[in-house]
This record gives structure tokens, sequence and C-alpha cells, in this order.
């Protein structure tokens, strides 16, 4: 089933196109890659995704439903979480505490809750802590849980703010470059918590740089050149798709080199 | 009880405590119970400070326009319109809150330096109404015999000491409101968007909504310091809505420490005991606070609260840090029994010890003192 | 239509003021990423050297307002120095919280010094011209040559001079400016010591027509600030286009309306500008 459907999306800024007439199908339970040069486009299309940006063309619809306009919070609240390119933690509060933040969207006691301490507030609090430590869990850092952001490893930090997602309940999490910064001996850690995401039922997006990686992980991909689709299809078809490999492969391995 | 293990929880109901006690030293002094008594209804308009400024990080110039709303109606309904106290206490409190709340639908959109300079203009338009209005406000000459609050036969509020007790009541509630939002979902809210907008923003935060309620509640308690401060004092002119009065109320949260439960009040009653030190240079008092408020600013941002507060985070951190490492990899160790088909799990349960080694200095501290 | 010329000339001659005042700060902002809530006292204390060495010591009056500008210019060094830049790493309130205790200050040095009664300074210059029909007094005449002269001279310096580039280059791009080895510090020190140099001409030039007094800055804040929002922060151009149309409007609905409606159009302008669009009417393009 189709989760997100993108058609025709365009931004223009100035008079520049950043990304223009992407079409895309995130299908539910799949692991879906977006690739391609520097300046591609790529975070763009995330933003555009997640309502940081207003598209200039195109729709974007999420489960059926129109989320073209919808801003940030309604997205997240509507079930698509997301990650920064350059890990964006609280960096004064404890993991638990930066993850207990993602749990806001899904809390619906007020203030007078609060005030009152009412069954509802307590059987929340109790809820979102638990709901928290299990996200924290799973991406395998609840023994840092009482560190300060400020205090972990960049890896830890990167699964923190995985979890972070986590705890919003999404059906579907945007990762942009998830592992950007991590030391290349532990990103096959790293591509197996993404890998596990799907069978806790949650749909994966990802902008990443690391081809190697995204090769034995993505079902579908997405290249983008100057803000436009290049090539879609499973790794192996992207891998022997001349244009890809002139345009994107080439230029990147030239990069890494 | 739990609670009464918590050194932060310990030190303020010991603060309100010495609060409380007042009355038995100086209940005599009308003066000195006078001073205190219009400190506490302050206190109470740094409460409402402290949720925008303290927790959602705006600074917010129009607390002394909202506190002089508040004494303001409070001050002329019931001398013009010889309303009871309770009744115009609660127009006040409902009215200055309302104000908040539509301003703030402006103020939502804003953010950093521009939210600062529109709720300076708002201040400065509420302070231009209160002293040119005269045919309402009566302007600098002011308002005279604010009444007490009425209480049948029970309480005489004319008494200095039980209108110390009223007001102290209430600013129990207003200690015990920001302790409550503090920790819960709300007051989490608030202090994601003061770390980051745009992180609040990508975790599902609704920004604009959050701040507008923040500073209608600040504009709440505004309201209920400056409706009490009229009755205390009796009399009322333009400067309870000057700049000035915001200036103060800053004053007393830096020194107490933003975003903290108890700092609004040991701020408050600190820095009244030392305005009282320089009462005899009232006009000239600024020459030295203003290098002290820089000062503060500067060299210790987090105020006297904000500094006891975080060395008993610290060790309360280092100690839950260690039992978390214990019980962490024990669990993730389970978990790699119970339920092996978990890839991520795994893989990092068996790497856990290697990556200690790479943490902060803080953690392996921790663990050395455990040993 | 006699006296909605005369209005006009008083309007430009008071946007000539508010033009110097609200460059300075607007520069500050593109330079500091600070808003000087402190401008305003600068201003006052300006007006009051100025006066101090009008009356006190007895120098001509252009003499008198060179001498304030360039004691203002170094106080506004000491404020970068002593305030501000220990601030650089700080949240956003902290500076701007520093920056109103600066001006408590301020007020607080001038009404020790100088009382807190109004003052009034005499002007030299005295006598009016009649342009169609309207009688424009010397003291106006003199804020719009002064302002037109002194916006020159300034626009010749950030695009000429080796300093005036470096304050563009770091409003433009501070790391980038940081790179090509600009120095932030001594970038910012010189662009507030401006701000306050220009400052003072303005209150110079105004005070023989307005009272003295430790307050008269604080209107005066609210209405540069409603300026530069009105005009982008940080932008040149916006500042100085906002400074007339503010001035203008202001004096306008004072003539025509009443003096309290002219008080208040700068706090509507500022709300109304805020609501509509709450990062400032010309302010550069956000990425959004």
């Amino acid at each position: 089933m189709t989760l997100l459907e993108i058609r025709g999306l365009g931004k223009r800024f100035g008079g520049l196109d950043a990304v223009k007439n992407v079409d895309l199908d995130v299908q539910e339970g799949q692991i879906t890659a977006v690739i391609g040069p520097n300046g591609a486009g790529k975070s763009t299309l995330f933003n555009l995704i997640h309502g940081f940006y207003r598209p200039t063309a195109g729709s974007v619809s999420f489960n059926g439903r129109d989320i073209t306009h919808s801003s940030p919070h309604n997205s997240v609240s509507g079930g698509i979480a997301r990650t920064f390119q350059t890990t964006h933690l609280f960096d004064d509060s404890t993991l638990l505490e930066n993850v207990l933040a993602g749990r806001i969207v899904r809390s619906k006691s007020n203030v007078f809750d609060a005030i009152f301490h009412t069954p509802r507030h307590r059987r929340e609090s109790a809820l979102n802590h638990d709901k928290a430590l299990e996200a924290l869990e799973f991406c395998g850092v609840s023994e840092f849980r009482h560190d300060l952001a400020s205090n972990v490893p960049q890896e830890v930090q990167k699964r923190t703010a995985v979890a972070m997602a986590l705890a919003t309940e999404p059906e579907l999490i945007l990762l942009d470059e998830p592992a950007g910064g991590i030391p290349e001996e532990e990103t096959t850690d790293f591509g197996n918590l993404i890998r596990s995401l799907p069978g806790r039922g949650v749909s994966v997006l990802l902008v990443e740089h690391k081809m190697s990686m995204i090769m034995g992980l993505a079902d579908t991909i997405l290249v983008l050149d100057h803000g436009q689709k290049l090539a879609i299809g499973s790794p192996s078809e992207i891998q022997s798709n001349p244009d890809v490999i002139r345009a994107y492969l080439g230029s990147t391995q030239n990069e890494e080199n | 009880m739990n609670a009464l293990k918590n050194p932060r929880i310990l030190g303020t109901l010991a603060v309100l405590l010495i609060i409380a006690l007042t009355p038995v030293a100086f209940g005599d002094e009308n003066y000195i119970m006078r001073v205190i008594t219009i400190g506490l209804c302050s206190a109470i308009a740094v409460y409402g400070m402290n949720i925008i400024l303290g927790f959602t990080g705006q600074l917010s110039l129009a607390q002394g326009g909202f506190f002089g709303i508040g004494a303001y109606a409070v001050g002329l309904l019931t001398t013009d319109f010889d309303w009871p106290f309770w009744q115009a206490f609660v127009v006040g409190v409902v009215g200055t809150s309302a104000i908040g709340y539509l301003s703030g639908l402006i103020a939502l959109r804003t953010k950093d330096e521009y939210f600062a300079i529109f709720t300076m203009a708002i201040g400065f338009i509420i302070y231009l109404t209160i002293s040119r209005w005269e045919s309402v406000t009566h302007a600098h000459s002011g308002v005279n015999n604010v009444k007490f609050p009425e209480a049948g036969d029970i309480v005489d509020f004319s008494n200095p000491t039980a209108m110390f007790y009223l007001v102290f009541i209430i600013l129990l509630a207003s200690v015990y409101i920001t302790y409550a939002i503090r920790r819960s979902s709300v007051g989490r809210t608030l202090l994601t968007i003061r770390t980051s907008e745009d992180l609040a923003d990508a975790i599902g935060v609704n920004v604009g909504l959050s701040k507008q309620l923040a500073f209608a509640a600040s504009a709440f308690f505004g309201g209920i310091g400056g409706g009490l401060y009229a009755s205390v004092v009796g009399f009322i002119g333009p400067d309870a809505a000057t700049v000035d009065k915001t200036f103060e109320f800053l004053m007393f949260i830096l020194v107490g420490g933003m975003g903290t439960v108890a700092g609004p009040l040991v701020g408050t009653m600190i820095v009244t005991f030392l305005f009282e030190l320089f009462q005899d240079f009232q006009a000239y008092r600024f020459i030295v606070l203003g290098p002290i408020i820089i000062a503060l600013v500067i060299f210790a941002p987090r105020g006297i609260v904000g500094y006891l507060g975080g060395f008993i985070d610290k060790r309360a951190r280092k100690r839950r840090i260690g039992s978390a490492r214990k019980d962490g990899s024990a669990g993730a160790n389970d978990s790699d029994q119970a339920n092996g088909s978990t890839p991520a799990r795994g893989s990092t349960g068996t790497d856990a010890a290697g990556r200690r080694g790479t943490a902060a200095d803080t953690i392996t501290t921790t663990e050395e003192e455990k040993k | 239509m006699t006296l909605f010329i005369q209005q006009l000339f008083n309007g430009v001659a008071l946007g000539g003021v508010y033009c110097l005042a609200a460059i300075g700060l607007t520069l500050v902002f593109g330079v500091l990423r600070i808003p000087n809530l402190a401008h305003g006292s600068l201003y006052m204390l300006g007006a009051y050297v100025t006066y101090f060495f009008l009356t006190t010591v007895g120098v001509p009056y252009v003499a008198a307002i060179g001498i304030a500008a360039l004691v203002l210019f170094v106080l506004g060094v000491l404020l970068e120095r002593l305030v501000f830049h220990p601030l650089r790493n700080s949240p956003h309130t902290h500076h701007m919280i520093a920056a109103i205790g600066a001006m408590f200050f301020f007020q607080a040095v001038a009404q020790a010094i100088w009382g807190a009664d109004f003052r009034r300074m005499e002007t030299p210059l005295s006598g009016s011209l009649h342009i169609l029909g309207a009688e424009i007094s010397a003291q106006r005449i003199v804020i719009i040559v002064t302002a037109i002269v002194v916006l020159s001279l300034l626009t010749w310096f950030i695009k000429r001079s080796i300093h005036g580039q470096t304050i563009e280059a770091i409003e433009q791009d501070r790391t980038g400016a940081a790179l090509v080895g600009i120095n932030p510090a001594m970038v910012s020190m010189l662009t507030l010591g401006l701000s306050a140099l220009l400052v003072t001409i303005a209150a110079g030039l105004v005070s023989p027509i307005n009272l003295l007094s430790p307050t008269m800055g604080d209107s005066l804040n609210l209405k540069v600030f409603a300026i530069i929002i009105l005009g982008g922060l940080g932008s040149l151009p916006g500042a100085i286009v906002g400074s007339f149309a503010l001035a203008i409007a202001e004096t306008m609905t004072s003539t025509y309306i009443s003096s309290a409606v002219g008080e208040a159009v700068a706090f509507v302008v500022l709300v109304g500008v805020l609501a509509i669009k709450p990062t400032g009417l010309f302010a550069k393009a956000v990425q959004r």
C-alpha cells in the first residue's frame, strides 16, 4: 500500500528550482532512499514533505490525506517524524528527557490536568515514560538515558535522535543522513537499526550519502539530480542505470576519494 | 515520602516556611509587613514572567503593563464604581488574561528580538493609556483608597498580617502551579521551545499556540499580582505600569533563577531587601543596580536557585548514570537471549562495552566512584 | 495648503532626526545581531553631553555636538566591549536584559548629574525661511541639511573606506568575513561607537526644539525600533525610508487628527507590521 504519495512537487527559491516535478511513492513497510549529489535538493525535498517549506508546485498526500500545506507539527501528529542532517538534540537535557519531548505530540493532558494531578495526567506521565524508555532501548542507547545529550558520543546522539522521532509514534520516519558523522565501522550497526524499523510498523524514507549502506538497505531508491528525478528503482536497477552511473556514482566516488 | 528526599523540594519548602513565619517576627512592624507583602505581590507577577521568559525563553517586556492593568482594574472598580474587592479582582485578572491572550495572537507569530520589541510596545501602550486617559484613570493623580478584600466578619484584611497571609496563600498556589507545569508535558513543551523552535516544530509542538498560551498565562499572573498590590498599598499611580516595573521583575527573576520553581520568590525577596537598603537614594539606585544586572547576566545568568539546582542535578545524575549503566547493559543482554531476532538491539548490546570507553569524562568518573 | 507644506517640512526634519537615530540601531543589529535596547538612552546622554559642552563649558554649538559625538563614540565602544562582547555567545534574551540594565544605568546617571527636571537648550540659530508660504525655522533647515550630509558621508564611508566595507561584509556574512581576515570584535566596537555617534548628532540637532529629560529617550527608543522593524532589521535603505515615512505620518496625524494619535502612530505601525509580517516588512527573504 502506498503510504506517502508525492506528485509533481516543486520548490523555487528566487528564480532557482531547488526541487522540480518530483514524483515518489513510499510503500508501507519499506525503506525508500533518496540519493543524489550535494545540492541535488534532497534536504529541500524533506523539508517540503514535512512542511518546513511550502511547495510552489505539486502535492503531497499521506495515507490518502492531502498534507501539501500542513505545518510541521501537524505532520508529526499525523504520523510523520523526522531527524535532521546535523543532529538536533536538546543539549542540556538527558537523553531520556530528549525522548520524552518526542511524547509531547501524543500527550492529551493540559495545564489543569497537571495542576490537579488528574488520573489522566498520571496515566499519561507513566505511559510517556514507558514509551520513551522503550524507544531508547529499541535504539540501543537506554544505558545512556541519564547522560546529558552533549556528553555522549556522536553515534549515541544519532540513535537518540531516532528514538526521539520514534517516540512520536510515527508511521513514516524521514531520516536525513542518519549515518553522517558516524565512524565507518559503526554504520553496519546503524543500518541494522534502520532495517529493524519496518518491523515496528514504521516505514522509512531516508537521504544518505554512504552508498554502500543504501544499497544493502533500501527497497526503492530515488536518484535526484539538480532537483529533478534522474531514476527510480531497486538498488540493482539503480546500480546498472547508465544515467546514474554517469551523473552520480562516478562523481561521489571521486568525492569520496 | 519520596518528595522529602528531593533537595529541590526541601529547599523550596524551607524558603516558604521562612516567609510564612515572618509575621511572627515582624507582626507588629506595619512598615516591614507591608514591604514584604508588596514583595510577595511582585513575586506572583514574576512567576508569570517565569513562564514566558524562564520556561518559553521569550523576553516579555509587557509584564509591568499587565501588572498595571490588574492594579488599575481593582483600583478603579473598587473606588469609582464601588465594586466589592473580589468582583473587581476577578474581572481584573480575567481582563488582563484576555488582553494577554489577544496580544498573544500577534506575539505568537514573532520570535526572539521581534517578540521582545513587540511586547515592549504592548507594555508602552498600556502605560500610555493609563498615564494619559485622564477621564478614566485620573492619570497622574492616581487612585486613592482602594478597598481591602471583604471577608464578612471572619478576617479583617485591613490588618497587615491578615493581608500578608492572603497574598501568601495565593503565592503558594502560584509556586505550586509553576511546579506542576514544570514537571508536566506542558512544561516540557515550553522548555522545548526555549531550546530550539525548529526542533520543537519538528517533534510536533505547536510553537505558536504554546507561545500564545504562555503569554496569556504570564498576563494572568501579572494581573493577580497587580490586583493584590493595589489593595495592599491602597494608592496606585501610573508608575505601577511602567517599563521600570518590568525591569524590576526582570531583576528579581534573574537573581533568583529563570525557569526554576523557587527562583522568582527567592530573587524577589532578596532584591526587595536590597531595594530597601538603597531606599534613601530611590532615583539613583539604578546606578548601582544597572551594573549589577549586567554583571549577573554575564557572570551568573542562572541565578541563585539555578546554580543550586544545577549542583543538585549533577549529583543526582551521576548517581543515576551509574545505575543506568548497570541495569542498562544487563537489560540489553536479557533481551538478547529472549529475543535475538532484533538485530539492532543485539548488536548494540555487545557493542556497549566498547563504546563506553569513548564516552565523556563524567561517565568514567562515575564508574570509578562506584568501584 | 500652507499648513500642509509647513507640516511636510516639519515631518522631513523629524525624519532626518529619526534617520540618524535609526541607522545606527539597524547597523548594530546587522553586525552584532543585537537589538540594542539602550539606544534611546544613548540618545538621551548625547543630548545632555551636548548641553553640557554648550551651556556649562561654553563652546560653540557645532563644536559641542562634535565633542559630544566623540564622547558618545567612546562610550559606545565601551558598551560593546564591557557588556555585549562578553555576551556574544549567550542566549538572545541575555543581551537584551543587559542592554536594559545599561539603559537604566544611563538614565540614573543623567538624573544624578542633571536632575529629573526638564531642561531647555538654547540654540544660536534663529530666524526662519519662507518657502512656498510656509515658515520653516532655521533649526529645522539645519537638521535636514545635516541629515543629508551625514547620510552621504556614511554611505561613502560604508562603500569606500576599509572600515566601512568591513562593516558591510560582516553584516552580510559573519563567518565568511572572519575567514577573509576581518576581525569581527573590532568591527563590533566600531559599529556600536558609530551608532552612538550618529544618535548623538540627532540628539544635538533636535534638543533645541524639544526639552531635555532623563527619560527623553524612551519614546524615541520605541519609535526607532518601529522604524527598523518596518524597514527590516539590518537594512540601511529600509531604515531611511522607514524614518521619513513614520515621521511624516506622525506629523500629519498630529496636525490633522490629534497629538495623542500622532504619538501612537509609531506603535500602531509597529504592532501592525508585526501582525502582518512577523519578521518586518522589507526583511531579507528568509528561506522558509
